[in-house]
């Protein structure tokens, strides 16, 4: 069947900022959609408010809309441009949702739209539980049986009708309180009436228990015409208990026979067809149980998900493309496979290696947070690793998470493992924590029988065997290391192949035999034992390949074909983590881009699944690798062999810090763009002081410390508050702001060998502490530019943020052009930044960080690499900051790139971009997204350590307007009327009183706490409410406090400034209350003030709509001509 | 420490070389020797239905899928009573087999019945070879290099050559079940094959030699045709058992039946460069033009062109979409169908189940239609 001509417009539904459980994957899938929709020449209308997207580039889609993803915005969306179709299958549950809630206020009918890739009637069965339950008896799969309970009678009814174990789960209930397993009735009766009496309202859910099933996904596509395929299988090295999101997962399934594989798969397609997912892709997970086969179904996704993109890597099927063409009313008979060409897409690709994705947590930087995994998913990024077998998968994913290991164990972290006694490690090793596969290993290695360790983590014994696979290759190594020094030169090719083929890097290598990593290099080479590359074909070699999409292992035949032109390596950014993630991605994503036009092959190295950068057609050549020195050196010596030019260099500038942190190490001569030199005389504490002294550029004054009474000498002479950061990490990692001697000394703990920054390499002489003087009350200011080798340099954007200095960058909002900095600040930021780019000899971008205190700027620090605010100021600007950055990279100055049209010409020589208001009609604002309501425990207070997981933008006519919008976005929708609670610090008074005054002008009533209170009323704003604080005795005064207001549904808004001494215990209390009622909670006085000036401007001018194209068509330059817009090489609509 | 296994290699008769080490029978003597065609299979599960197969009987299977024996072996899973492959070669062997079901481990069992096999091979680097050169003979085991090589140019390989002798049953059985009476002629029947059949029908399954006649006289419902190994055209005795049968009675051919049917109907069959092994071969059924993912296994294929030479009106029914090998035929004036893949599954996905059902529905509206004379 053709592709449908009567529909021509379709609106594709993204899936906003990053959180946790909806990353980048609806990136790479919402991308491909737009692409494949648009040549096939549909008019594609984009609606995305994350700005650090590649789906959200204006050449993607005809009409690109960063706006908020909620349900009015979108239907105003709707109205303006009329689509005649909505693809919600892209963009995750934030798009299926918002489908749902289109249709029921009535906005598909009133428009006509249709909606395609599933139907109402789907997205409802396989949403509602009670409906998937009904539907999946209906066709004879089982599924897990249970029943809310009210009381103690009920709860032990369901409990005989679902049958034992039982997991009890109180309703309400943060953190998994009152949760538990119950084996017969007397241990339900007495969990339910706990559970009951935890409960807020007294309701608890009884399901019968799977925990240590089995699980496995199938990943289904279905056409119009009913014919299905199972793309992908999927087993979870975790058993049930352990959400498959925090789970290690591998593909294809391992411990399933043909027999139960088939009637799983039976039961998949038959699932996909009653839910009546008619065109796409879906999900579905199954619980097997171990001693029975006896198989149960959990869930079905009725969209592509974090699963289908890890399907289309794991495979080289592109699920999401082909989904996008299934929703147009193509059959998969129709659709060619993109790697054999030869063959349809209707198949079931088959594969000869073993993938295994491993997830990455961020619990260091969420003090209070057990780091124990459960049924709520809460990890914020994943590797994924190709290898010809499971051991070697899975050790080449764990290096490639980049938290400090080699492998699995044999690395200097597995000593914290060595001193827990083996009774000790068994009973850790039941408990699902990140840490449990080494636990595992280091039991193995000790000669627990398999039995044991299977039984006491429910992980199969198949991949325990597999894992003892490995304790065997650790004591051949065992084994050298006794035999001594010299031991390397006489390791026989055999043992080498061996080692390698089990997955142990050279340096895990390294450190067992006491050498250096670089003299295992050596003598593996000279045994003759180097890595060969497979392809990733869909079809286990049985047709020959068109794409070079590569992995490493250890065999006999290397399949890298020869290359026709130069080659360009660009290194990707790993794994996801807060502090860097999507936004990276996207600068790489660009580079690619603009090489390949420029003429260039290029050569992506990466190893997360869920990026754009890892699409087999995003560079001429993939490399799924995880990002360590070896395994970049083995793909540049592959690249170097491949003629035709070799490889001109590599880029480490686009990745972080993942890349950056290998730039010394790839050889001379091999980086490209600013050198490692110029790279670490902007991290070298001393030589980057030197420099600013040099350049008359003011620095808050500081020093370096590497040990507590360094640190304390140098706050003696800075005086307190000061600002307190590890070098050479990301995301403000351990950064603290400390006000006196005993919060400097618990800083330092910190950073030391037991605090959160010992696991991942703590202090050192090579890793000194910097002291600085902590700026109170100061803007801080990002400046992005790049600068041409020639020494031109291009201002990209200066961001002023809304939160002072303090707040990490990255937490914290910001505005283009800069709201409050007068036209001489600007112009000074910009020259600081020049002479700063000129002096690093910087040749690609730089990213300099402000603080402008009364008037005067300090620089805090430059980092001469791309920064996580590229995408944002290039959706502002129109600038294609990360492809410029690329060009100048390989030499291309800012002119010649101003005379190919890269840049209009309206950027002059040395100007910025946009300046402050001048030639922008719109202010766009960045907010970040931060994951505290997934972390009950946690205080949601912003600091120095960036802790949010992504960014939204907003761009409207004033700052105010942007700032609302944004905050829409970020999910903090601002109230119109109502009660606003006010609980400030003392030094935020004064700031408080303003933004109280706007708020109380603005018609809202004021609440606040008694010393906020008496101070708003001296100064005039009437306060409606007292609340005492808590454990003050308010109730004995007849006031009720600050928890109970807020959980008395009267609070519209919090604002609570928690910064400084004192009010922090208590904050966090009103902190949690707000969190738990939802009800949005501002904490910096700053940005109480920009949302009073946003529900200002949102009374005045209401809601509008504006594409990112007619944004940018308004940044009109002063010859009227559009400065800088993004080249994309597409065309125009072809309708 | 688990035991490692000895050195071996597999020689192609091109002299072609790959390393590994040897398991199963192959490890326990002085210098083991195996030969046979190899061929590759690309199902990532099913191993023990696929070593049971007897349409691989003269062949030696490597698995593109690296890890094999994952979930060991279960009588269940047999196809046969016995594994007819020469033997298997891997990437990875599971020493150790996880599942509820495994009553014994992959190597064990092969041992138990003499075979053996090579593990540790660069597996994939051997199927591009064979995709490139086609399928070979080849000889694996610890013997030299040399030795081996010279057992590879001396294999014959499966061109013209009759394995079916090997494989078929010495004697009739039967095998209980529905109400209708299937005669299936047992070129290398496969377990699953009759266990679908004797859903609706009691099965009585005969030597291949069966006369026509003999089985005409029993008055069966239905014949069936079975897999089996090796070169249709060296089976010209069974293509003439097969032309008396057509017309008479209702037949289903399935693999090598489906390429006597074509034979008896005077169409040719050619060998395929390396064959279509694996479990997710889409077929495409014309009448629908709906697609079937589908289990595989031959080295040879009917020739569609000499299909439009034949006298009676034959219909292709099914096409593969990868490379347009015929896949099903029909011939409508003689009951019969038959196609090219295995619809029983075993190992595979279960889409082509419904041609069973078809088979049922032909004998059925025979029957009512009382029986040609």
């Amino acid at each position: 069947m053709p592709r449908r001509d009567d529909i021509s417009t379709i609106l594709v539904l993204g899936s906003g900022p990053i959180v946790i459980g909806q990353a980048c994957e609806f990136d790479y899938s919402g991308t491909q959609a737009c692409r494949v929709l648009r040549e096939e020449g549909y008019r594609v209308v984009l609606v995305n408010s994350n700005p650090a997207t590649i789906m959200t580039d204006p050449g993607l889609a005809h009409r690109t809309y960063v706006e908020p993803l909620v349900p009015d915005v979108v239907a105003a969306i709707v109205e303006r441009e009329r689509p005649d179709a909505v693809l919600p299958t892209m963009g995750g549950q934030t798009a299926l949702n918002l489908a749902v809630a289109l249709h029921s206020s009535g906005v598909l009918e009133r428009f006509g739209v249709e909606l395609i890739g599933a139907s109402l009637e789907a997205i409802r069965t396989a949403e509602d539980r009670e409906r998937f339950k009904e539907a999946m008896t209906e066709i004879g799969l089982a599924v897990p049986d249970s029943g809310f309970a009210h009381d103690l009678d009920e709860a032990l009814a369901i409990g005989e009708a679902v049958g034992f174990p039982a997991m009890v789960r109180p309703s309400f209930i943060l953190g998994g309180a009152g949760t538990g397993i119950a084996r017969d009735s007397a241990e339900l009766a007495e969990l339910a009436r706990a559970g009951l009496a935890a409960s807020p309202v007294s309701e608890i859910l009884v399901e019968r228990s799977i925990a240590g099933w089995k699980e496995y996904e199938l990943e289904v596509m279905r056409d119009r015409a009913d014919n299905c395929v199972v793309v992908c299988s999927i087993e979870n090295f975790d058993p049930m208990g352990v959400h498959t999101g925090d789970s290690i997962t591998v593909a294809p399934a391992q411990t399933l026979s043909d027999v139960e594989y088939q009637a799983m798969r039976d039961a998949a397609l038959a699932c996909i067809r009653r839910v009546g997912v008619e065109t796409g892709g879906s999900n579905i997970q199954f619980a097997v149980d171990p001693a029975t086969g006896q198989r149960l179904v959990i869930e079905m996704n009725p969209r592509v998900s974090r699963s289908s993109a890890l399907a289309s890597k794991a495979t080289g099927f592109p699920i999401a493309k082909i989904a996008a063409r299934l929703a147009v009313g193509y059959t998969l008979d129709e659709i060619a496979n993109d790697i054999t060409k030869a063959t349809p897409a209707s198949f079931e690709p088959t594969i000869d290696y073993v993938v295994t994705k491993v997830p990455r947590w961020a619990f260091e930087k969420l003090p209070g947070v057990a780091d124990r995994l459960g049924t709520r998913m809460q990890s914020v990024g994943e590797v994924m690793a190709i290898g010809r077998t499971f051991p070697e998968s899975l050790q080449k994913a764990l290096r490639g998470l980049e938290q400090g290991r080699l492998g699995l164990n044999c690395d200097p972290a597995e000593a914290r493992l060595e001193a827990c006694s083996t009774e000790e490690l068994l009973e850790r090793a039941r408990v699902a924590t990140p840490e449990r596969p080494f636990e595992v290993e280091a039991l193995l290695r000790r000669e627990v029988p398999v039995e044991r360790v299977a039984e006491a983590t429910g992980i199969d014994p198949w991949f325990l065997d597999r894992i003892e696979e490995i304790v065997e290759g650790r004591r051949l190594l065992d084994g050298l290391a006794r035999a001594g020094a010299g031991a390397l030169a006489g390791v026989p090719a055999s043992t080498w192949r061996r080692l390698k083929r089990l997955g142990f890097s050279d340096a895990q290598i390294a450190w067992r035999l006491e050498v250096e990593e670089r003299e295992v290099r050596v003598a593996r080479l000279a045994a003759g034992v180097a890595a060969t590359f497979k392809t990733v074909d869909t079809c286990g070699a049985e047709f020959a390949a068109e794409t070079p999409y590569y992995y490493s292992t250890y065999e006999e035949e290397d399949e890298v074909r020869p290359a026709e032109k130069p080659r360009v390596v660009i290194l990707g950014s790993g794994p996801n983590r807060i502090g860097q993630g999507i936004e990276f991605d996207y600068c790489c994503v660009h580079a690619s881009q603009a090489l390949r036009e420029a003429g260039y092959e290029t050569v992506m190295v990466n190893c997360n699944p869920e990026t754009v950068s890892t699409d087999y057609d995003t560079s001429d050549r993939l490399y799924f690798e995880p990002i360590t020195e070896e395994d970049v050196l083995g793909v540049l010596e592959a690249e170097r062999s491949a003629g035709a030019g070799g490889v001109v260099g590599v880029i480490v500038g686009l990745g972080g810090q993942t890349p950056l942190k290998l730039a010394g190490r790839l050889g001379p001569g091999q980086v490209l763009g600013t050198s490692p030199e110029s790279i670490d005389a902007a991290e070298d504490r001393e030589r980057w002081a030197a420099l600013c002294a040099r350049l008359e550029i003011p620095q808050p004054a500081g020093g370096v410390a590497r040990s507590l009474a360094e640190a304390r000498a140098v706050a003696e002479r800075i005086g307190y508050p000061v600002l307190v950061r590890p070098s050479y990490v990301l995301g403000g990692r351990a950064m603290e702001i400390v006000y006196d001697d005993q919060g400097l000394e618990e800083a330092m703990a910190q950073l030391q060998g037991k605090g959160s920054l010992g696991r991942e390499g703590g202090l050192s002489a090579e890793r000194p502490v910097l002291v600085d003087r902590f700026l109170e009350d100061a803007v801080e200011v990002d400046v992005d530019a790049v600068r041409d080798s020639a020494g031109e340099v291009l201002i990209g954007g200066v961001m002023e943020h809304v939160e002072e200095a303090g707040v990490h960058s990255g937490d914290s909002a910001c505005a283009i052009p800069p709201p409050t900095l007068s036209a001489e600040t600007v112009a000074v930021l910009e020259g600081y930044t020049a002479s700063i780019a000129g002096a690093l000899e910087v040749v690609g971008p730089l990213n300099v960080q402000y603080a402008v205190k009364s008037g005067q700027v300090f620089v805090i620090e430059a980092n001469p690499r791309a920064s996580r605010t590229v995408p944002f100021v290039s959706k502002a600007t129109g600038v294609p900051l990360a492809r410029v950055a690329a060009r100048l990279m390989l030499g291309a100055t800012l002119a010649e790139l101003r005379a190919e049209g890269m840049l209009a010409s309206a950027v002059a020589p040395g100007a910025s971009a946009v300046a402050p208001g001048a030639r922008s009609r719109n202010v766009s604002v960045k907010e970040a997204v931060l994951p505290f309501d997934r972390f009950p425990g946690v205080d949601a207070l912003l600091g120095p350590e960036m802790r949010s997981t992504g960014e939204v933008m907003g761009v409207a006519p004033t700052f105010g307007l942007a700032f609302a919008k944004s905050q829409i976005a970020a999910g903090n929708r601002l109230p119109e009327s109502g009660l606003v609670l006010f609980s400030l610090a003392d030094r935020d008074k004064p700031q408080g009183l303003l933004a109280a005054r706007s708020f109380a002008e603005l018609g809202f009533s004021i609440a606040a706490t008694e010393g906020t209170a008496e101070y708003l009323e001296d100064n005039g704003v009437a306060v409606a409410t007292r609340v005492a604080k808590i454990g003050e005795g308010g109730a004995a005064r007849g006031l009720p406090d600050a928890v109970e207001l807020i959980a008395g549904d009267g609070v519209r808004l919090v604002v609570n400034t928690p910064r400084g001494r004192g009010s922090r215990a208590d904050g966090a209390y009103i902190r949690r209350a707000a969190s738990a009622n939802r009800v949005p909670i501002l904490t910096t006085v700053a940005a109480a003030r920009a949302a009073a000036a946003g529900i200002a401007d949102w009374a005045r001018l209401g809601l509008s709509v504006t594409s990112l194209q007619e944004h940018q068509e308004l940044l009109v330059g002063p010859e009227g001509a559009p400065p800088a817009r993004a080249r994309t090489g597409e065309e125009a609509p072809k309708r | 420490m688990r035991a490692r296994h000895p050195e071996a290699l597999v020689v192609l008769a091109d002299g072609t070389t790959f390393r590994g080490e040897a398991f199963g029978a192959l490890a326990s003597g002085e210098a083991t020797v195996a030969t046979g065609e190899l061929v590759f299979n690309t199902a990532m599960s099913g191993y023990q239905e696929i070593v049971t197969d007897p349409s691989y009987a003269g062949q030696v299977i490597a698995f593109t899928y690296p890890h094999i024996g994952n979930y060991g072996v279960s009588p269940a899973d047999e196809e046969s009573g016995r594994p007819y492959c020469r033997g298997i070669v891997v990437r990875d062997l599971a020493s150790r087999p996880s599942s509820w079901r495994a009553e014994g481990d992959l190597e064990s069992f092969l041992e138990a019945h003499g075979l053996g096999g090579v593990c540790g091979v660069d597996t994939r680097r051997l199927t591009r070879h064979v995709r490139e050169v086609g399928a070979m003979p080849c000889a694996l085991g610890t013997a030299p290099e040399g030795e081996l090589l010279l057992a590879a140019k001396a294999e014959p390989g499966t061109e013209g050559v009759d394995l079916v002798g090997e494989v078929t049953t010495a004697a009739p059985y039967e095998v209980p079940g529905g109400p209708l009476r299937v005669v299936a002629y047992d070129f290398g029947v496969k377990a699953t094959m009759l266990r679908s059949l004797s859903s609706f029908a009691t099965v009585e399954v005969v030597p291949a030699t069966t006369p026509a006649d003999e089985v005409l006289a029993s008055r069966p419902d239905g014949v069936l045709l079975s897999n089996g190994p090796g070169d249709p055209a060296a089976l010209s005795h069974l293509v003439a058992t097969v032309r008396e049968l057509l017309g008479e009675v209702p037949v289903f051919g399935i693999c090598l039946g489906h390429q006597l049917v074509a034979a008896a109907l005077g169409a040719s069959t050619y060998k395929l460069h390396f064959g279509h092994h694996g479990a997710n071969h889409p077929v495409r059924r014309l009448s629908t033009g709906t697609v079937e993912v589908t289990s595989q296994n031959h080295g040879y294929a009917v020739d569609p062109g000499s299909l439009e030479r034949a006298p009676e009106a034959v219909e292709v029914t099914h096409v593969n979409l990868n490379d347009g090998v015929v896949e099903g035929i029909e011939c409508r004036g003689l009951r019969a169908f038959a196609v090219q893949y295995h619809p029983e599954a075993g190992p595979g996905p279960h889409d082509a189940r419904y041609l069973f059902g078809r088979f049922r529905d032909l004998m059925e509206r025979s029957e009512t239609a009382g029986r040609r004379p």
